[in-house]
């Protein structure tokens, strides 16, 4: 078995906000991040596919198929927009790393028809990334 | 708010926060139950008994359910504070060999190191310690998972 691993970025805006606490308890579970004018993150996603290469082709996967997919499904649907207000996948959901990572993968995972999802790591600084594994 | 991902693993998928800390160290690496001779040959440069440093990086990869309410694995305002206080404020600007006590008896190489970390990290309350990373230089790297 290989991994092949694709790179993409997006750039948007968010912020962390439950409205079913109060406002002094939103500010202390989510520090700076309440701003409720929002900030924003260069985010850098890494896709990875698992599976055996075909002998013809020596290819798991067209990496050229893999990168429109995750145009069309990521980078499209998230980037220059405001997460907590634009990604209908988002909606009712804190958008944190974790939670990104975790739709990322949903949406990718039916998409991905040649070897199969095997990670999704999302980057929101150099300092902080989330992964979801197979 | 509804949850994405309560149990830890949903949709086939496991779920793991990571994150990256810095500190920078002095160390030598010696033996003292290897002759003077047989250190020189483990350990060559690295054997220098004036020391030399690094900068460390620490990648902290902690894993759980992702509470609904705060959409978060762990809270990185929980998170730091403990790895600060834990790691980075006693091993920053330090001599590990003399400084940590640990290290007293166990050579600080970036294994031992991993190993350290990891043991002073699994005691983390709020979410699951999956694995430890220790970058000494760009080209040399340890994980333990506590395996």
């Amino acid at each position: 078995m290989v991994r092949i691993t694709r790179k993409v970025e997006f750039s948007a805006a968010h912020f962390y906000h439950n409205p079913s606490m109060s406002a002094e308890e939103n500010r202390r579970v989510f520090g700076k991040c309440n701003n409720p004018r929002g900030h924003g993150h260069n985010y850098v996603l890494e896709v990875t596919v698992a599976g055996e290469p075909d002998p013809t082709t020596g290819m798991l996967l067209d990496l050229k198929e893999l990168k429109d997919i995750l145009q069309k499904e990521i980078v499209e649907r998230m980037d220059h927009r405001h997460l907590n207000y634009e990604v209908p996948e988002l909606a009712g959901k804190i958008p944190t790393c974790e939670n990104i990572a975790a739709v990322i993968w949903d949406l990718l995972k039916p998409r991905i028809t040649k070897g199969r999802l095997d990670r999704v790591r999302l980057y929101e600084s150099d300092d902080l990334f989330a992964e979801c594994t197979a | 708010m509804s949850g994405s991902s309560g149990l830890g693993e949903t949709n086939g998928r496991k779920i793991s926060l990571t994150r990256r800390y810095r500190f920078a160290a002095s160390h030598r690496l010696h033996s003292s139950s290897l002759s003077e001779a047989e250190n020189e040959r483990a350990y060559g440069k690295c054997n220098n008994p004036y020391g030399h440093g690094h900068n460390y990086f620490v990648e902290v990869t902690v894993t759980g359910p992702v509470d609904p309410a705060s959409g978060m694995i762990a809270n990185l305002g929980d998170l730091d504070p403990f790895v600060m206080r834990e790691v980075i404020e006693p091993f920053d600007q330090r001599y590990l060999n003399e400084e940590i006590p640990e290290f007293r008896e166990n050579v600080p190489t970036t294994e031992n190191l991993c190993k350290e970390i990891y043991r002073r990290l699994a005691k983390f309350p709020k979410a699951r310690l999956e694995r430890v990373k220790i970058q000494e230089t760009s080209n040399n790297s340890c994980e333990y998972a506590g395996d």
